[in-house]
This record gives structure tokens, C-alpha cells and sequence, in this order.
């Protein structure tokens, strides 16, 4: 946000608009750019789920609108969404009702201000960055809940309250892992995390010490249960609840919901990138010159996420008794484990 | 598993549109949070009155309707009807048209399989295998289709014959698509049967005993699910299966108690490759011959009456036939083995989860057209 | 103790052999037809929309009665002896006059038992699976071409349409 700041600075006249359009500008232009920038992404990681999952079952995917394998694909069914005519049931609780997507969408997008692109493209550099991101991100719980119980619909609300308890129970040893790396580096703010791990592969934390790289993989096993992703996606679970919270959305709002999901597939993506990966980093002294770092960084988290889209097509789903068992019995005893290697590590 | 239903009880009403109940059937939930109490299956959607139909059309005009029971084995469901009718009249078919019935019919099973285990590996949640499934199946409506004319609703078998011979080198073809499948199977086992979240979603579910299975009349792969080896193929022989070597699998419990839906599941993936086994056996001793050799130019069964079962892919499949001497049947009544394991659904679904009423909904793998008729 | 650790040990490494499995396929060719653009070969044997060749066709209604959805109707006279004989293309004399032959391809089930009753194999089930219409009255095919000469109640009904 500063540089952006400091750009808007060079525009003639800039310092006579009253303070608070000073204030304001800045910050709306960076919502504006990362909600660009997050809404590409999203598109074509539709499009990439659409194709992995086709090329896994012997499909094609999407092929014939934009030409080249179908890439206009997503964009023209954000279209037809945002189009599609807005239906509220009857019986609804309407203002919930309305308000629900953007809560959800809401808790994925806050959390990408203190999200280090590169290493000068971030909103903020918060000093409690991390603890911000896992505060920020259970807010879209509120809005799951919110959806399900508004809707007034058994299934949704069947969905809605999964959703609550596994996103709530699966914070706990990703925040845990978390924790590994933050006693490594010592700090909570994301750019200080990327910024100790530059220098060469080694550095990165997943290779470091085998504590961090089993919290990278408690990390991305509670993150997919975070995001709703099969072998976790109970809440949508289409066999069983058809659509789970959001059966009763179409159009602009079912439209949020699918954005949000999305959203925060990247949300953890990211973080597991800047926490275990390097982030902007890459450790190749010409590349890392030639490539700007929000590239490298989204190859990154790109990556993670096709390795999201690959268990998804891959593997059932949990039962919800089971999703509770590896979370409380595997994945909490384990982060406990690995925290006090981790903290032994640090202190060795 | 005891539960104490004390706490508020919501009725859930699962479908008659619902993405897992295979059709049109309606489950009303008696649930305390995840856990169902009860579950009251509902059918009778999809009634068609094809028993009292058929009553007003020619014998050889009921097998297009046969095929409309059972559509994901309708090669299977006419052979009984075909086979019934046969019997009543005394016609003997020749062995060319033996042996191809046998060859249809198990491609018509393992076709029937594929649908069954890919839609229950949709039903847990895992969708790869579905479109896995269905392709390796496209490739046996293909051969239906040469043969035929049409993939999924044949009216294939003639009172007294077949209505086309196949294709001249369509044996080979048959053959080499055995020697492809057999491979896929084991892919499919790997990708589904025996991972292990699956194994925890369906081992240890709607565990139905053999006493049970047995009282409630259940028949088929759900019955050697539960680990009781009957199968009329073997113990009540038509068409020539006694020549023919293959095996019963029955459920034996690898995962958990016998008769739960993984020992299910695993039953159909066995026959599979039992049916391919048969497949193999049959393609030689396919003779020259005329298949409409024997076919009758009116079918006009003396009266009397007759019951004739054979092996459809979800059971026992009996048609009842009493024929007052004229040319349409006097009344016809279908023994449906998706009719009998559905009553046991009850039972057996009792005190599972949400998750487990999908799961032991799909391991029975009921096909409504079935049910209702 | 053991069980707990054999059983993470195995959901694992049955989660990645599945992975692999899955893998595999990302890079095998695929089987779908991108259907306008690609179409299949139709077996020869192919029943799909019925096609009744109306100049061999005698009249005899051996298709209606076949049919066991009753979705053929066949309505004739009898030709007047001074009427100049027609034939079928394979010589059987067509004694009566078609004036109705409807089909109705909404009711038909597609089982192909008319094509076998028929004693010209003028009625056929042709390979033809693009017929979908906008109005539902158009699934019914008006193959007669003849008009009733004698018969006063037929000419009530609609005449036959080609």
C-alpha cells in the first residue's frame, strides 16, 4: 500500500484533496487491485479444476468456448451467474439470507491484505500478520451458519452446522502448525517469515527440519478440511446433502459462495507458500532476477492448490464421526509432537 | 450401535429428488442430529402398472417392457421373461443362441456392475470412478449396439431365439475387450476398493446378518454379501451354466463383519470377473447355427401356468406367467430382487448415520424402474 | 497402540497409491467425442427414427398390430376393380389404398418389432438420432401420400399430410 501511495503522491495535485480522500484512495485502489488480482486467479482455477478433473477421468473439460481448450469457459459462466435472476425463497430469513455470501467472501478476502506477494506487492505488513490471517479466516464460519440457518432448509442446515464444528475443530492444528513456524522464525509478520527462509532451498522450512515439514503436511491436510475440499467436504457433501449450505442460493449470491471457496482454496494456498515455500522467493540467482516475485509466488501456491484439485479427484469423502477422529486424534496429538520439536529445534 | 433418542427428533424427507436414492424413491429420516432413528423408505413413483399392462399386450410385445424394469440390465431381464415363456411353451433353442444369451447376459452383468460400483463410489464421494466405470461400460453397450441396434434397451432376446446373430468377428472383439477390462478392475480396486477412507465408509455399515438376509428374502450380490453362497446360475442351472466353471464369491469379511456394504460392494467386483471368466469359456463353444431357428411365428403358449427364475444382476429375478391359451398373457407377475432388499432397508439402516443411508442405499444397489414397475 | 499407527500408515499409503492411479490418467488420451464436430460411426443395425418407404408399403397393418405401444396407425380401403393395378417395388400387389399411415415417434419404444412384422421391409429403423423438434405435433410422421376415394367418413378426418 505504501508504494502505492507513493505513486498516487506523483499525481499533480495530489496533497490539495481533502485528508480523508487521501486516506480512502490508497486503500480502496489496493482492495480494488487484489480483488483483480484474486478474481483472475479464481477464474482460472475453475477452469484448472474443470481440466484436472477431466483429464483424471478420461474427459476433455470445457472445449469449445474462448477456443483454446475452453478457457473462456469460467468467464462466461461468472457471466451467466452474475445475470441469472436473484431468487430469495419465501420462507426465508431474508436479510440473512442476503447477507450471508458476502460474510463468507468477506472473511476470505480480508485476509489477503497481509498477504506478501513480493517483496514490496502486499497491502500491509501487519506485525501479527499470521495470527490476522487465522483470526480473519474463521469469520467466514459466521457466514456458512448464517447461510444454513437462513435458508430454512434441513439440508442446509445439516451442511451449515458440519461446516461449523470441522472448520472450527481443524483451526486448531493449523494454527498449531502455525505455531512450528513462527518459533522458528520469531516473529508473527508474514514478511519476516519470507524473508528467513531466502537464501537457498534449504531455507525453506518444509526442507529445514523434519518438524516443519510434518507441519506443512498437518498444515495442508487442516487446510483442506478448512476449505471444504474432499476428502473434507462434508458441508457440501452433493451425494448426502445435495448442496449443503448453499442449496438454496442461485445467481449473483451462489455466485459469492463459489467465488469464497475458491478464494480461500488460494487464501491457504498462499499462506502454506509464504510459511513452508519461500514465498516470493526463489533460490536460483538468474530466475529470481528475470521472474517478478507475485509470479513466482503464485506458481507456488498454484501448485498446492492442483495438488488440492488431485485428492479431490482422487479420493471419498470422510464420515463426519472420522473427520472428528483424525482431526482430534491424529492431526492434534501429532501438532503437539511436532511443536515441541519444533520449539527443541529453535532452541537447540 | 445403542443410541438414547431422548433428544428432539427432526424428520428428514431425502427425496423423491435427491442426488443419491438412484431413481425416484423417497426415504423419510427420522434423525437426532447426524444419527437416524429410523428411515421409512417410500416407493412407488416410478409405477408404471407394468404387470397389469403387459395383460393387454402380445407375449412377444411384453419384452420391450421387461426391458423398462431393470434398465441398467436389460439383456437380464428379458432373458428371464424369454426363458419363462420358453419353458411354457416347451421350446428348445439351439446352442449358438445358448451360448450367446450366456455371453449377453454377462456383459449385460458386468455393465450392470460397473453401474453399481461407480455409482456407489459417487455416493461415498469420490467421482472418479463413476466416469471409470461408465467408460469401460460404453464399450459393452457398443458391442450391444453392433449387435442390436440399441445400447441400452434392447428387446434382444426373441421368444424362441435372438433377434440378430452377431456380427462376424465380433468373438474376437468380445475376447480382446475381456483382455482389456480384466486390468481396469484392478485399477478400480486400487483407486477405490481398497483405499482406505472408503473402507472406513462402508466396512462396519449396514451389517445385515445372514439370518436376516435370508428372512427378508434377499437375493443376489447382497445376499452373498452376507456371505450366503446361492446363486440360481449354480444351484438351479439354466441356459447351460452347469457346463460352465466359475465361482460364487461371497462376502467374507475382510473389513469388519460379513455383510456389510464393503463385503457387498467387494461381491459385484468379484462377479465381474467371474462373469469374464464365463465369458472366456462360452466365446468357443459358440457353434454356426440360425438364432431364429426356433422362434415361433406366434407365440401362443397353451394355458397353464409357470415359474421361471434366473440370476439378473441384483438377484433373483422370478417371472410368474399364467397363460389362458390366447396370445397375451392372463397375468404376469415379477419377483424383483431390488423389491426385497429394499424392505430390508429398514432393518438394516437402523441407528446409522446420514452419511451410512447413502451408503447402504448404494451398496444395495437398487434400480427403481425395478421396484415400482 | 500398534493399530493406531498401522492404520495412519496405511490410510496414507492408500491415499497416494489411489493418487497415483489417479495420475496416471491425467496424461492418457482421453475417450470423449466432441460431439457436433465428431460423430460415431452408427452401427448399420442402429433402431432409431422410423422411416417408412410409402411406395412398397401394401396397407396390411401387420406393423400396428406388432406394436406394442400402439403408436402406428393404418388406415386403407380396398383399391375399386376398375382402378389400374399397383405394385410394390418387389412385385406384391398393393390390393389396397394407404390413406393414413401415422406414426407417432413420442410413443414409440423403439423395440423394432414392426420392421420385422413388415412383409415388404418397408418400414425401417433407420440410424437418424438429430430429430429433435419444437412442436410436439411434428414427431408425428404423415407417410401416406394417397388420398381415400370412396370412403366419406375418412375424408372427414384430417386428410394425411406428406
Amino acid at each position: 500500500m505504501e508504494s502505492i501511495a507513493k505513486l498516487l503522491q506523483a499525481i499533480p495535485k495530489y496533497d490539495a484533496l481533502p485528508e480523508l480522500l487521501q486516506f480512502l484512495i490508497p486503500i480502496v485502489t489496493s482492495c480494488v487491485i487484489i480483488f483483480a488480482l484474486m478474481a483472475l486467479c479464481v477464474l482460472f482455477m475453475v477452469w484448472l479444476e474443470r481440466k484436472v478433473s477431466a483429464h483424471i477421468q478420461d474427459r476433455l473439460g470445457p472445449m469449445v468456448v474462448g477456443g483454446w481448450h475452453g478457457w473462456a469457459q469460467t468467464l462466461a459462466d461468472a457471466l451467466k451467474l452474475l445475470l441469472k435472476e436473484d431468487i430469495v425463497p419465501a420462507s426465508v430469513d431474508k436479510i440473512l439470507f442476503k447477507m450471508a455470501p458476502f460474510i463468507v467472501f468477506l472473511g476470505a478476502f480480508a485476509a489477503y491484505v497481509v498477504l506478501p506477494f513480493g517483496a514490496s506487492s502486499f497491502v500491509t505488513d501487519l506485525n501479527i500478520g499470521i495470527l490476522y490471517i487465522v483470526a480473519v479466516s474463521s469469520l467466514s464460519v459466521i457466514g456458512i451458519i448464517m447461510a444454513g440457518w437462513a435458508s430454512n432448509n434441513k439440508y442446509s442446515l445439516y451442511g451449515s452446522m458440519r461446516a461449523a464444528a470441522q472448520v472450527i475443530s481443524y483451526e486448531i492444528p493449523a494454527a498449531l502448525s502455525i505455531m512450528a513456524v513462527v518459533i522458528s522464525v520469531g516473529s508473527l509478520s508474514m514478511v519476516e517469515i519470507v524473508k528467513a527462509q531466502d537464501g537457498s532451498f534449504l531455507n525453506w522450512f518444509i526442507f529445514k527440519n523434519p518438524f516443519i515439514f510434518l507441519a506443512f503436511i498437518i498444515y495442508f491436510i487442516a487446510s483442506l478440511a478448512e476449505v471444504n475440499r474432499t476428502p473434507f467436504d462434508l458441508p457440501e457433501a452433493e451425494s448426502e446433502l445435495i448442496a449443503g449450505y448453499h442449496t438454496e442460493y442461485s445467481g449473483m449470491r451462489f455466485a459469492f459462495f463459489f467465488l469464497a471457496e475458491y478464494a480461500n482454496m488460494l487464501l491457504v494456498a498462499s499462506v502454506a507458500t509464504t510459511l513452508f515455500l519461500g514465498g516470493w522467493t526463489l533460490p536460483i540467482p538468474l530466475l529470481s532476477e528475470i521472474i517478478p516475485g507475485p509470479i513466482i509466488f503464485l506458481v507456488k501456491a498454484l501448485l498446492l492448490i492442483f495438488i488440492q484439485m488431485w485428492m479431490r479427484w482422487s479420493l471419498p469423502r470422510l464420515r463426519v464421526d472420522q473427520l472428528m477422529y483424525v482431526n482430534w486424534k491424529v492431526l492434534m496429538p501429532a501438532s503437539f509432537v511436532l511443536i515441541l520439536g519444533a520449539g527443541w529445534m529453535a532452541i537447540r | 450401535m445403542e443410541v438414547d433418542y431422548s433428544g428432539d427428533i427432526m424428520t428428514l424427507n431425502m427425496g423423491p429428488q435427491h442426488p443419491s436414492t438412484h431413481g425416484v424413491l423417497r426415504l423419510v429420516l427420522k434423525t437426532d442430529g447426524e444419527i437416524v432413528a429410523d428411515a421409512v423408505p417410500h416407493i412407488g413413483y416410478l409405477h408404471r402398472c407394468f404387470e397389469k399392462h403387459v395383460e393387454d399386450v402380445d407375449y412377444a410385445g411384453v419384452i420391450p417392457f421387461t426391458d423398462r424394469m431393470d434398465y441398467c440390465a436389460a439383456m437380464n431381464m428379458e432373458q428371464g421373461y424369454v426363458l419363462a415363456v420358453e419353458k411354457l411353451m416347451g421350446i428348445e433353442v439351439n446352442d449358438r443362441v445358448r451360448y450367446l444369451r450366456i455371453i449377453m447376459a454377462e456383459l449385460s452383468r458386468i455393465a450392470s456392475h460397473l453401474i453399481a460400483a461407480g455409482t456407489y463410489g459417487n455416493d461415498i464421494g469420490s467421482f472418479t470412478p463413476f466416469l471409470w466405470c461408465f467408460r469401460d461400460r460404453e464399450k459393452i453397450l457398443d458391442f450391444f449396439e453392433e449387435t442390436c441396434g440399441a445400447r441400452l434397451l434392447y428387446n434382444y432376446h426373441w421368444v424362441g431365439g435372438l433377434m440378430y446373430d452377431i456380427k462376424p468377428g465380433m468373438e474376437q472383439k468380445i475376447v480382446e475387450f475381456i483382455d482389456y477390462f480384466e486390468p481396469q478392475v484392478d485399477n478400480l480396486n486400487r483407486l477405490l476398493s481398497d483405499n482406505y477412507i472408503f473402507i472406513q465408509r462402508t466396512a462396519n455399515v449396514g451389517i445385515m446378518s445372514p439370518e436376516t438376509a435370508i428372512s427378508y428374502g434377499v437375493t443376489g450380490p447382497n445376499l452373498r454379501g452376507s456371505g450366503v453362497q446361492f446363486d440360481v446360475r449354480k444351484d438351479e442351472p439354466y441356459l447351460g451354466y452347469e457346463e460352465l466353471e466359475f465361482e460364487v464369491p461371497v462376502g467374507k469379511g475382510e473389513h469388519g463383519p460379513v455383510g456389510s456394504c464393503w463385503d457387498r460392494y467387494m461381491v459385484r467386483i468379484r462377479e465381474v470377473k467371474e462373469s469374464c471368466k464365463i465369458i472366456r469359456q462360452a466365446v468357443p463353444r459358440l457353434t454356426p447355427g440360425d438364432v431364429r431357428e426356433n422362434v415361433p411365428k406366434r407365440v401362443k403358449p397353451p394355458a397353464g401356468e409357470v415359474y421361471m427364475r434366473t440370476e439378473a444382476p441384483r438377484g433373483e429375478l422370478g417371472y410368474y406367467i399364467v397363460s389362458d391359451g390366447s396370445l397375451k398373457p392372463y397375468r404376469l407377475k415379477v419377483k424383483s430382487p431390488c423389491f426385497t432388499v429394499m424392505s430390508a432397508f429398514r432393518e438394516v439402516s437402523r441407528g446409522a448415520m446420514i452419511a451410512d443411508i447413502i451408503s447402504i442405499l448404494g451398496s444395495f444397489d437398487i434400480v427403481l424402474g425395478e421396484i415400482d414397475r | 497402540m500398534v493399530t493406531y499407527f498401522r492404520n495412519i500408515g496405511l490410510g496414507i499409503w492408500t491415499i497416494i497409491s489411489s493418487m497415483v492411479i489417479a495420475s496416471r490418467h491425467l496424461f492418457t488420451p482421453s475417450v470423449t467425442l466432441q460431439y457436433p464436430k465428431e460423430r460415431w460411426q452408427m452401427p448399420e443395425r442402429s433402431r432409431m427414427r422410423l422411416s417408412n418407404k410409402i411406395e412398397d408399403c401394401i396397407g396390411c397393418g401387420q406393423c400396428a398390430r406388432a406394436c406394442p405401444t400402439s403408436c402406428i396407425l393404418v388406415k386403407t380401403e380396398k383399391r375399386g376393380k376398375e382402378e389400374p393395378p399397383v405394385f410394390a417395388s418387389d412385385g406384391t400387389a398393393k390390393k389396397l389404398r394407404t390413406y393414413i399411415f401415422d406414426i407417432d415417434m413420442t410413443l414409440c419404444c423403439y423395440c423394432g418389432l414392426c420392421t420385422f412384422a413388415c412383409p415388404t421391409r418397408c418400414l425401417t429403423m433407420t440410424g437418424d438420432y438429430e430429430y429433435s423438434v419444437y412442436n410436439k405435433d411434428d414427431h408425428i410422421y404423415h407417410f401416406a401420400v394417397e388420398t381415400p376415394k370412396t370412403d366419406a367418413e375418412a375424408e372427414k378426418q384430417s386428410p394425411a399430410k406428406d
